[in-house]
């Protein structure tokens, strides 16, 4: 009977009634796409417009006020497609960086048996989570960032770190030779890999346990310090300095980070944290009292029966929800249109859009480039999440 | 015996050990350093009352820019002598909400017909007008009010739509699964900005030339659709959730697919996952500002319109701490009313 559960779906697939609904669907889609491609042929026609993706080598002509790529007026379409995607990329990348640890500080904190930090981390949940993210980054824009000190009296830790009402400046990294630092980690990296397989090994052989951190932190800090020895490795720090220009104060050199990328960052981050601390919460709640009791009576002591048996269990329902908060955390940084911070939507969907008005191209490519992103960044995550999963025998 | 039993209190949940005891200390510094200072400044110091920026001469909140814009913040641009048909519309809602939970369960199917069905209309009727009553453009619907229209439009629409989603992604019919599955992925997958500036920018350009369909109407439906397929994720979830037997029990009964789905399988899944749904809807509800991506002003597009008026410059705390507490406020109580319902629910599953 099982086998031919194939069989019997076809089959009922080609039923009359089955199959009606089905043509019916199909007729409709096929009607639907056909329509829109006659009108949309016209309409363009009667606009002088076409279709095609040449624009995209043709020159912008406006300028982005913040790219990690180099870019002019004069470079094209999809130089500014890449500009766009890649200030996307980073304020997610540190957007899910920031929240991850701020959700798992807050979500622990909710449980916490002091009763002000259980209740003030219940309180910063309800506001974060409560109030639209397009608010909270209109206020950390307009008025959290507006209220920072002008550039003559800036707020400053040591040459370190500078804040104004133009951005924070942060001192930048110059290395000499940063090939062969690259080069030491990856052959640590290798090396812990083959570690971490001899330790588990050994630990399910012979029940021994190889402190396989410690070990590969002195090793990866021995390697980078043998390459950077014969690589002749040298790096500068280059400082944020002070610049008068008619009187008028700024900060110069260092890494600038602009207010937009500040207030979207932030906002971003407190937001996204608000929903991973819940679920962080409920992954701790979920497990069974009983597991720590039996941890501790086999004689694991307190650091163990966290590290072995209640953070890789808690994990398991933690993970899923969490991947979810990444992948919101993505295309929730499309909101950055609304400070105008240069992100993929921004830049693309809003200024080269409205200059070339290419909207279906634009859209199209804009959209399939989200889907791309959510796509990839779930898979990944569901890899990982079978690795971890419960493996029933 | 009391101070005895405050002490053992905050023995246990302030200073139980020295690092919380630290910790403790200086949160509280930092609370009593903070909160009078922000009483001061939204309360005491503040000023309620005058019709003007230059009665707001203390240090503390100028809550008379609230008082000034209050209407245009409710109401947008809709014209003051027909606000009644919008009270009237929020009156009949709020009305037939509360009348819910005063009558016996078996009537409340016919307050859901109602609100789904016939209030629409009613409303639609009068807001935008017809029937003797003037018509109201939309682009003059505005304010707190357009922000509950899309939200319960969203509702109504996306709902029903999440449902069939759901059922045609567990489909034996293998074209209806796909085409449920691309639907919801596609859609779960693109942020709603892009769908609000698609429905606003692109749309139009596949509609025939002489039909023209209503800006707000286009992103209406481009927010409700977008929320239907996370309402069909969650009703999955639910559908997956109920055993097997409950579909082997009912179509032992001789139920077909829709009397199965809608009188077992449906009403169980969809008690399942109440605060799911909610969830969505909740985030329904906090996404309809982005609609002031494409000029439409609801709530916060009203107030970072009042703003940014060159008369009442410098006053964005207030503006945007007002329309904070009235989303925080709905929402709160919807997540709150939603774990209420769990609770109820969960005692009566199968």
């Amino acid at each position: 009977m099982f086998s031919s559960n194939f069989k019997n779906n076809l089959k009922k697939n080609l039923e009359f009634f089955n199959l009606l609904p089905q043509l019916v669907l199909i007729f409709i889609l096929i009607f639907l796409i056909y329509s829109f491609i006659i009108n949309t042929e016209i309409n363009l026609k009667s606009r002088n417009l076409n279709f095609g993706f040449d624009f995209l080598n043709t020159n912008t002509g406006f300028d982005v006020q913040f790219s990690l790529i180099s870019y002019d007026g004069s470079s094209s379409f999809l130089r500014v497609y890449f500009v766009g995607l890649l200030n996307t990329l980073l304020v997610a990348i540190f957007g899910i960086f920031f929240a991850t640890i701020l959700g798992f500080v807050i979500g622990v904190s909710r449980l916490s048996s002091n009763w002000i930090i259980n209740k003030l981390s219940l309180v910063y949940v309800e506001i974060f989570r409560n109030v639209p993210l397009i608010l909270q980054i209109l206020f950390f824009y307009f008025v959290v960032i507006r209220s920072f000190p002008n550039p003559e009296k800036s707020f400053i830790i040591l040459n370190f770190f500078i804040a104004n009402l133009q951005g924070i400046y942060i001192p930048k990294f110059l290395f000499v030779n940063f090939s062969s630092i690259l080069f030491a980690l990856l052959i640590s990296l290798i090396g812990i890999i083959i570690l971490k397989r001899y330790a588990n090994k050994i630990f399910y052989d012979k029940g021994k346990i190889i402190p396989v951190i410690k070990i590969s932190l002195f090793f990866t800090s021995v390697i980078l310090i043998l390459f950077s020895l014969i690589g002749q490795v040298s790096f500068t720090i280059e400082f944020p300095k002070i610049v008068k220009n008619f009187g008028i104060i700024n900060y110069v050199g260092g890494v600038k980070l602009v207010p937009e990328f500040i207030a979207l960052l932030f906002s971003l981050s407190l937001y996204t944290s608000a929903f991973i601390a819940e679920n962080v919460r409920a992954g701790i709640l979920s497990i069974n009292k009983g597991q720590k009791e039996a941890s501790r009576s086999l004689g694991l002591n307190d650091s163990q029966t966290l590290k072995l048996i209640i953070i890789p269990q808690a994990l398991r329902v933690i993970i899923p929800p969490t991947t979810n908060q990444y992948l919101n955390l993505t295309k929730n940084s499309s909101l950055a249109t609304t400070i105008g911070y240069p992100d993929l939507a921004a830049v693309f969907a809003g200024t080269a859009l409205s200059q070339t008005g290419k909207a279906i191209e634009i859209i199209f490519i804009v959209m399939m480039t989200y889907l791309t992103i959510s796509l990839l960044i779930s898979f990944i995550l569901n890899l990982y999440n079978k690795k971890i999963a419960i493996i029933e025998r | 015996m009391q101070i005895e039993n405050i002490k053992n209190w905050l023995k246990i949940n302030l200073f139980s050990s020295w690092y919380y005891s630290l910790i403790s200390i200086i949160i509280i510094y930092y609370f009593l350093l903070i909160f009078p200072k922000f009483l001061d400044w939204a309360v005491f110091n503040a000023t309620f009352i005058g019709n003007e920026k230059s009665d707001c001469k203390s240090s503390g909140a100028c809550w008379v820019f609230i008082k000034v814009w209050f209407n245009k913040l409710i109401y947008g641009f809709y014209p003051e002598k027909d606000l009644w048909r919008i009270n009237l519309s929020f009156f009949i809602l709020i009305f037939t909400i509360s009348l819910s939970f005063f009558i016996k369960d078996k009537f409340k199917i016919y307050i859901l017909f109602f609100l789904i069905l016939i209030f629409p209309i009613i409303a639609f009727v009068l807001i935008k007008g017809g029937f003797g009553l003037e018509y109201i453009e939309t682009r003059e619907w505005g304010g707190l009010s357009l922000t509950f229209i899309l939200t319960f439009f969203g509702i109504i629409f996306a709902f029903p739509l999440g449902i069939l989603l759901a059922l045609g992604r567990r489909s034996e019919l293998f074209f209806i699964r796909y085409f449920s599955l691309l639907f919801i992925e596609f859609w779960r997958g693109i942020p709603l900005i892009t769908v609000i500036f698609a429905a606003a920018i692109m749309f139009p350009i596949f509609l025939p030339q002489g039909l023209n369909v209503d800006k707000l109407l286009r992103v209406a439906v481009g927010i409700a659709i977008f929320e239907s397929a996370y309402i069909a994720e969650v009703v999955r979830g639910g559908l997956q959730s109920l055993p097997k037997g409950q579909y082997e029990a009912a179509k032992s009964l001789g139920m077909g697919y829709w009397k199965m789905n809608f009188l077992v399988i449906l009403p169980q899944a969809i008690k399942a996952v109440i605060p799911g749904i909610t969830n969505t809807f909740i985030a329904l509800f906090k996404d309809t500002p982005l609609i002031i991506l494409v000029g439409l002003l609801e709530l916060l597009g009203m107030v970072n319109l009042a703003k940014s008026n060159s008369y009442w410059l410098g006053l964005a705390v207030e503006g945007y701490l007002f329309v904070g507490i009235i989303f925080w406020f709905f929402s709160f109580i919807l997540s709150r009313y939603s774990q209420n319902l769990e609770k109820k629910f969960s005692s009566e599953r199968y």
